[in-house]
Order: C-alpha cells, then sequence, then structure tokens
C-alpha cells in the first residue's frame, strides 16, 4: 500500500518544528513501528535524516512507544498502543498525520521524542509503598479479598505511556496518578500511606504542570490498557480524605 | 579446576551454604555505607531491585538506564510468572525440588551452590512483592493462586493475569523511585554505557554516553554492577525488545570479564511466527497456554488443507505421542527442537511451513469459551491484532523463536566477574539456568540477584579490599573516555552504503542458520567466515546520518551492532568447541537414535569462560569444573 505521510519534525526543545510530507510503500501486516522503519532506511538511502521515535518492546507493554496519529493517541484502534497497531488498519492513498504526544509537562527532545520524566517525579513523590528489603512479613499472613485483588490488578495495568495526557483537553495526568493511588487504595499493604500518598502525588502532578480534570473522559478512551475513570473517581475521594486530615500534610 | 577461575562456592552442606556464607561475610558497618558509591547499570529486574535494596542499606548508588524511565526495562514484557518454593499447594513442592527441578532443566550445566541459594531465597521474594503491593492473582479466600507452569510438576508459579514481569518490575521500580525520593538513589535516564573503567585492575566507573545530548560523560564509584540483560538480539529477530543489547557486557569483557557460555541461548516454543521480511522483532506468547493448547501438525507432508478439515486421526499430537507423561508440557528446549523437525520433515503449517498448530478447541470444549478467555484473554487478544485471526476459532500458529540467553559474563558465588569490583546479575550472568532455563525463573533470579544476594555478598569487595580513593579526573578515566570517542567517531567517519539495519538483519540470519536451534560444525565453520566478512563489510560499508553530538538513533544502534558482530564470533567459537549437545545447544553430531540431545558428562561438565586477548586474537578458553555433591548426572528424560 503506498501511504503519506505528514511527519513532525523538530531538530530540539528549541526549534520551532513543522510537518514534512513523506511518501512510503507499507504492507498490511506491517506495524505502524515497522512501516516507520521503512521510511527510515528509505531516508537514509536518501542523505536525509530518518526521524527520532520512541519505541522499544513492540509488544504494548513497555510504554515506550507514543505518537499522536490522525488526532488520536496511539492511532486509530482501540485498547492498542502504537506498536501494535498494524496497517491493515489503513487504505491504500491514505494520508496519516504523525505528531508527538502534546503537552507542557511533555517537552520534545527530538521529532517524536518526548521527556516523561515527570511521571517519573510523580511516582517518586508517593507511588510506592514503603517496605525495605528483608522486612516483608510471609505473604499469606494478609489476606486480600479477590475482588480487590483484580481491581489492583485492573489500575496496575497502567504503563505510564502518557495518551491519558496527551488526549486530555486540559493535559492532565489525573489517570497516571489515580492508577497507582487506586491500586494501593485496594491493598491492605496500601493503607499505612494512603493520606500521605495521595496528597504528594497530586501536589506533583500540579507542580509538573499538569492540567486539572474536566471530565472528558478523553484519557480513558485513548488508554491502551483501559485503565477505568472509576479510578479518577476513586484518586477524588482519597485526595479528599486526606485532605480533611490537616495534620497529615505533607 | 582452571587456576585462573575461584567459584568461590562455600563448603558445607549445600542446604547450610548460603546461611553460613552469609554469616562468615565481612559486614560493612551501618555508618560506613553512606561512604561507598556504588554504580549500577540497567534498571530492569535485576538493576532495579539491587540499586533500591543497596540505597536502603545506606550506599550512595548511581543508577543508569538506556530509556527515558526504568520502568521501560525488557523485564517488563515476561509474561507468565515467578516461581517460588513456597508449597502453597500442598503438592510436594521444596527447596530442595525446586532446586532439582532446575539442576536437570539446565542439563546439568549449572552450579549446584547458586542455584539452591536461588530456590532458598525465592520464597523471599514472594514476600517482598506482596509487600511492596503487586496484585498477584489470587483465590476467593485472598490467598494466592498458583499454576504449574513450563515442565513443573508442582504448582509454583506466581502470577499476575499474563503481566507478572511488568508487575514486578513495577514494584521493583516503585522501590528504586522512593529511594530517588530519599536521595539514595540518583537516576540517570538515557544514558548508555560504553566503557567499564578499571583502575589497579579493580572496576572504579563507568564511561556513559547522553543519548540526548551525545555528550560522554565520566563516573566514578567503588563498585560496579552490570545489570544490563542477555545478548538475543544478536540474532536481530528475537522476543526481546529492539534496545536490548550486549554492549555493556561486551565492552566489560574487553576489560577483562570472562564470557561465560555464550553459545547457550534459549529458544521459546511459543512465538508468533515470522510474516515477512519487514519483521522488526517476534512476539511471544506465554507458555502458558501449553497448559490448555495441544500442539499439532498434519501426518501428511505437504497437507494444505485447513485445520478444521483435518480430521482427528489425520493429525499428528507429536508431543503427546513421543513425551507421554509430560506431553504439550515438555521443556522449552524440548519443545522448540521438535517443532523444527515436524518443520523441516514438511509437516509445517500456515503460509510459510515453518509454524505448527497450537490448539485450544478440546480445551473450549471442556471448561467453555469464558473459562479459557479468562485464563488467555489478553493473549488471545494479542495474538489477532498481530495476526488478524480468532484463536478461539482457528487453532493458533506458533513457531520457536530467540527468548532468552543463559550464558553471559562469568560471575563466582559472590556475583563477581573476574574484574574485582565488577559484579553482574541476572540474565546478564551466566550463573543459574546451565543450558536452559525453565519456564517462570528468569523473573526468580533476576530479582534473587538484586534484592538478595549482591546486598550481601558485595560486602565481599568493600569490606574485603583496599579501595583508594578516584576521581574522574584520574587518567584511566580520560583513557576509557578517550576510547569510547573514538569508536563512535569511527562509526560516522565510514561513510558506506548500507544501513546497520540492514547488516544486523543479516548477521541475525547467519546466527539463526547456522547457530540456532540446531547446529553442526561444518555449519559453524561457515557461520564464522561470514560473521567476519559481514564484519568488515560493517566496517567498510556503513552509511550513519547526523553527528555524535546529538539525540542520533542510528549512532546508537550501530554502537550496538557493531558489538554484536564482535560476540557473533564468540558465541559461535563456543558452540563449536562444546562438542555435545545440552540444553539449548543442540549438536547433530550428538543425538540419540531418537533424536534427542546427547550428553558428554565425561568431557564437557565443565562452564566454558572465555578470555579477550586482544583485537583479532582468538580468546582463551577457561574451564571451571562442575561438581556434583547432591544430584546425580541422569539423562533428562520427558518421556
Amino acid at each position: 500500500m503506498q501511504l503519506t505521510l505528514e511527519i513532525w519534525r523538530q531538530a530540539g526543545p528549541q526549534d520551532k518544528g513543522r510537518f514534512e510530507t513523506y511518501q512510503v510503500k507499507a504492507s498490511p501486516d506491517m506495524s505502524f513501528l515497522e512501516m516507520l522503519d521503512v521510511l527510515n532506511e528509505d531516508l537514509l538511502a536518501q542523505g536525509k535524516e530518518p526521524v527520532a521515535f520512541d519505541h522499544d518492546c513492540r509488544e504494548g507493554i513497555c510504554g515506550s512507544c507514543s505518537l499522536v496519529i490522525d488526532g488520536v493517541p496511539h492511532g486509530p484502534k482501540d485498547l492498542t498502543t502504537t506498536c501494535q497497531l498494524h496497517m491493515r488498519s489503513f487504505q491504500e492513498g491514505d494520508r496519516i498525520t504523525i505528531e508527538p504526544f502534546r503537552a507542557n509537562a511533555f517537552p520534545v527532545h527530538k521529532d517524536l521524542v518526548i521527556d516523561r520524566s515527570a511521571f517519573d517525579r510523580i511516582m517518586q513523590a508517593g507511588g510506592y509503598i514503603s517496605v525495605n528489603t528483608g522486612s516483608a512479613p510471609e505473604a499469606h499472613s494478609v489476606p486480600v479479598p479477590k475482588e480487590n485483588a483484580e481491581q489492583a490488578m485492573d489500575a496496575a495495568a497502567c504503563i505510564g505511556c502518557g495518551a491519558c495526557v496527551a488526549a486530555c483537553p486540559n493535559a492532565a495526568a489525573m489517570l497516571f496518578t489515580a492508577a497507582k493511588v487506586s491500586q494501593y487504595a485496594n491493598l491492605p499493604q496500601g493503607q499505612p500511606e494512603r493520606t500521605h500518598r495521595a496528597l504528594a502525588m497530586v501536589q506533583q502532578m500540579d507542580a509538573e504542570g499538569f492540567g486539572a480534570c474536566t471530565n472528558h473522559y478523553e484519557c480513558m478512551g485513548a488508554c491502551p490498557k483501559g485503565i477505568s475513570v472509576d479510578n479518577i473517581a476513586r484518586l477524588n475521594r482519597e485526595y479528599l480524605r486526606a485532605e480533611s486530615l490537616p495534620e497529615l500534610k505533607p | 579446576m582452571s587456576q585462573v577461575l575461584d567459584s568461590k562456592v562455600p563448603s558445607g552442606d549445600l542446604a547450610d551454604k548460603w546461611t553460613q556464607y552469609k554469616f562468615d561475610l565481612k559486614l560493612v558497618n551501618p555508618a560506613n555505607r553512606r561512604k561507598f558509591k556504588v554504580i549500577v547499570v540497567g534498571t530492569g529486574l535485576a538493576g532495579s531491585s539491587a540499586a533500591a535494596s543497596l540505597a536502603e542499606m545506606g550506599y550512595q548508588v548511581h543508577a543508569f538506564c538506556i530509556h527515558d524511565s526504568p520502568r521501560r526495562a525488557h523485564s517488563i514484557a515476561a509474561q507468565g510468572g515467578i516461581n517460588a518454593a513456597k508449597n502453597y499447594k500442598n503438592d510436594g513442592d521444596s527447596v530442595y525440588r525446586l532446586f532439582y527441578d532446575t539442576i536437570k532443566g539446565g542439563d546439568y550445566r549449572s552450579r549446584e551452590a547458586n542455584v539452591h541459594r536461588l530456590a532458598e531465597v525465592s520464597r523471599n521474594i514472594i514476600d517482598q512483592c506482596v509487600a511492596q503491593g503487586v496484585p498477584f492473582a489470587r483465590e476467593y479466600g485472598g490467598l494466592l493462586a498458583n499454576r504449574s507452569f513450563g515442565g513443573a510438576q508442582v504448582s509454583r508459579t506466581f502470577y499476575a493475569r499474563g503481566q507478572t514481569g511488568q508487575q514486578l518490575l513495577l514494584g521493583a521500580y516503585s522501590a528504586l523511585m522512593r529511594q530517588v525520593h530519599t536521595g539514595g538513589v540518583t537516576m540517570h535516564t538515557r544514558q548508555e554505557m560504553l566503557e567499564l573503567v578499571t583502575v589497579d585492575g579493580v572496576a572504579r566507573g563507568i564511561i556513559t554516553r547522553n543519548l540526548i545530548t551525545g555528550e560522554l560523560e565520566r563516573h566514578s564509584a567503588d563498585a560496579v554492577l552490570l545489570c544490563t540483560g542477555g545478548y538475543g538480539n544478536v540474532f536481530f529477530l528475537s522476543t526481546n525488545a529492539k534496545a536490548s543489547n550486549v554492549t555493556a557486557a561486551w565492552r566489560a569483557h574487553k576489560r577483562g570479564a570472562f564470557f561465560a557460555n555464550p553459545c547457550y541461548t534459549q529458544i521459546h516454543p511459543t512465538c508468533i511466527p515470522v510474516s515477512g521480511s519487514h519483521q522488526s522483532k517476534l512476539t511471544l506468547m506465554s507458555e502458558s497456554l501449553r497448559n490448555d493448547g495441544r500442539v499439532w501438525v498434519p501426518k501428511k507432508e505437504g497437507d494444505q488443507r485447513k485445520a478444521a478439515d483435518i480430521p482427528d486421526a489425520e493429525r499428528d499430537y507429536y508431543l503427546e505421542r513421543k513425551y507421554p507423561s509430560f506431553g504439550n508440557l515438555v521443556p522449552r528446549d524440548v519443545a522448540s527442537r521438535n517443532a523444527k523437525q515436524v518443520c523441516d520433515e514438511g509437516r509445517g503449517v500456515g503460509a510459510t511451513g515453518m509454524a505448527v498448530y497450537l490448539d485450544f478447541a478440546d480445551a473450549i470444549a471442556r471448561d467453555g469459551k469464558a473459562a479459557i478467555a479468562a485464563r488467555y484473554g489478553n493473549l488471545f487478544e494479542m495474538y489477532e491484532r498481530i495476526t488478524d485471526e480468532d484463536p478461539y476459532k482457528v487453532p493458533m500458529r506458533i513457531f520457536p523463536a530467540v527468548h532468552y540467553t543463559m550464558g553471559g559474563l562469568w560471575v563466582d558465588y559472590n556475583l563477581e566477574s573476574t574484574v574485582p569490583g565488577l559484579f553482574v546479575l541476572g540474565e546478564a550472568n551466566f550463573s543459574d539456568h546451565g543450558a536452559n532455563r525453565l519456564g517462570a525463573s528468569a523473573l526468580m533470579q533476576g530479582l534473587a540477584d538484586g534484592y538478595f544476594v549482591v546486598p550481601s555478598t558485595i560486602a565481599a569487595h568493600l569490606a574485603g579490599r583496599t579501595l583508594p580513593p578516584v576521581n574522574p579526573q584520574d587518567p584511566a578515566f580520560a583513557a576509557a573516555e578517550n576510547d569510547a570517542r573514538e569508536r563512535t567517531e569511527k562509526l560516522l567517519s565510514v561513510g558506506g552504503n548500507r544501513s546497520a539495519f540492514e547488516m544486523h538483519r543479516e548477521l541475525g540470519q547467519i546466527c539463526w542458520d547456522y547457530c540456532g536451534m540446531s547446529r553442526n560444525a561444518q555449519g559453524l565453520q561457515t557461520a564464522l567466515g561470514k560473521i567476519r566478512d559481514l564484519r568488515e563489510a560493517f566496517w567498510n560499508d556503513l552509511k550513519l546520518p547526523g553527528s555524535g553530538s546529538e539525540l542520533n538513533q542510528s549512532l546508537e544502534h550501530a554502537g550496538r551492532v557493531a558489538d554484536f558482530m564482535e560476540f557473533a564470533e564468540l558465541k559461535v567459537t563456543d558452540a563449536l568447541h562444546r562438542e555435545e549437545s545440552c540444553g539449548g545447544h543442540f549438536r547433530e553430531e550428538h543425538q540419540t537414535p531418537e533424536n534427542e540431545a546427547k550428553r558428554n558428562d565425561e568431557d564437557f561438565s565443565y562452564v566454558a569462560a572465555w578470555e579477550y586477548e586482544g583485537p583479532g586474537k582468538a580468546e582463551t578458553l577457561h574451564k571451571e569444573d562442575l561438581i556434583f555433591d547432591n544430584v546425580k548426572l541422569t539423562t533428562r528424560s520427558y518421556k
């Protein structure tokens, strides 16, 4: 299949950036990133600079790949990361627009490669249960109701790709933050630090320049792992509860 | 025993060695730990767990990863589970049984003491992960669920749906993030280690390239831990992530760390077959699928009928036929080799003929579609996304693919390499899986090394040696940085016509054809010639864009391919020298009349550790004899 690509090119963080148009020949059983591999080999052969993009596992789990494809983070197929999107989702002759995830908190390094270290800093603020190696009790000493374990796992499936931020009109990181808070809120092991966690992670999220949630639910629509906005409701409850205990504020 | 290689395996009863050894080890006083700086390269299961644990103890830790975040490491992609000898199922499991299964599964090519220690600490790993909030699968009573996995006859595998690696890595990553927050760990992302720095023969730092700016950086320390994964991408097509590479290990090898058993590669039996020449990687389907799926091919050669049109009597469920007691659950090496054999006979299925069926029709008829969906739903979806076929309706097509590498840098019982102060953890070392790794054991080993082994054994180095202060201004750092810079400049100045991508693919094909699932002396000799020719072509005809002083993904890849080009020769040399079949290393000259692997314990019951002798020179082989005091070497039989 013959395709026309409009790809965002940006030399570095200071560069203004622009779209450039390319032609590429693909086959339907290629993944989207394999199609970009082909383009990059073509560009190299022509003495032009290949397009920089983040990717790694190519099985939809590492969260490295990103891309806004025709206006949608990770492209047109539901519950699918860009690396798992296949060209059979497109038609012969299609014109496809490819941009980086856009948010003030995700500055562009180059072309389609962005800086998502803000997510790590949200995690550093409280995305953990404090348990030093060696100090854990026997695993069966604390039973966890299956329903809670399943809900924790639903939330824990987040791959930290940032599609939720890219899809949100406010560039909020609520779904990402909520998924982690929710995972621990569902587990008995997460209770001792629940107050501090909710406050500290939300505070860091705000400090990074992410926007506020105004219930568009675009995040859930874009999430390749189907993380539910129910988690945001839980984060709001956790946060309100924590706020009502002023002496525990970090 | 080689004069050079001292495994430092402690004396005493197998079951007491680790406990006694920990008591005998020197300790670093808590107040002194903050004076020691430890570099951890790689943030997968081994690296993240080691970095977090060492920081919790009070060491100053500097952790490095090539990704934008430590959470991206490829441990994240492991699906199936993690073994632990908890015996929660009351089915006769024990530390000794896990030890025994692992030694046997490794085809008696691993070290008894290391494997026993692994089995011992497996239990602590589960405790640690549960306390961290890893959402393992649970029963209705709230206790942990287990399943049987990958050729084990007990249910000892803990899992979190099909995303066990992800959840364990996120657990270790969260512990790491906590230490970054407290200041115990300084995290360096998007940094690639290009050289190991040794001072007076001791590992004292690394040279890294900042992948965003291209700048080379010098980092000094009192110990260096390599947790940089395996070398599977020497095959180009593998289940490894695209950035997985041998560079850190290879550069350490060239600075004196011996490379052990590089011919041992695990070819995983249940992967989605190659579909075309554009393919950039292969995708694993968890082998938990073999618990319910039945593997078959048509009895007749060249049978072009659809699977549904082939009656049961004309199907060959070859694993069930040949191995009645293990059936579809034979270990990975056995399952892979048999798949290749039936395809070589012309009985493979699908457009390429290089695939076998994994059929769920009987399981769906027995347990219902809902039950199968609950067990494997995410895997079935992944399969459909990639192949556009619905495995609830037609059998999956699978074929073996390179998945894991048992070989790696040689380490002693402390996990210290032949370079003092350089420790190697996880898949990057050679130590625990022998010639074949059992399912659900990689996650166990990575976390064992990082959480429980190295935090103790590192004291042997830090408290046991006098470490004069070093700083990055020392000449050794300048020299190593210069080597890294020259190498980068050399890559950029070739000015040829071929891309690293294309030549990497070619290298992979050579390795797959001659040093893949089955090997023979003539083929391996051929491969040596082809690899040398390709390497020469690489350095004469490489085309790279851009410069070294910017984000340049083509340059990053080319540097890794350059190291694979050198490593491949050692891998093939090792395969050629090992005149026996064992585990994942199948030499066609050494097989039984039933085409099973034939080991030669008399002559090859040793670890082959290779010493780098300089550019263009043959490497020197050192042997560490494997001593089995506790298990009796038998022919591995799964019949």
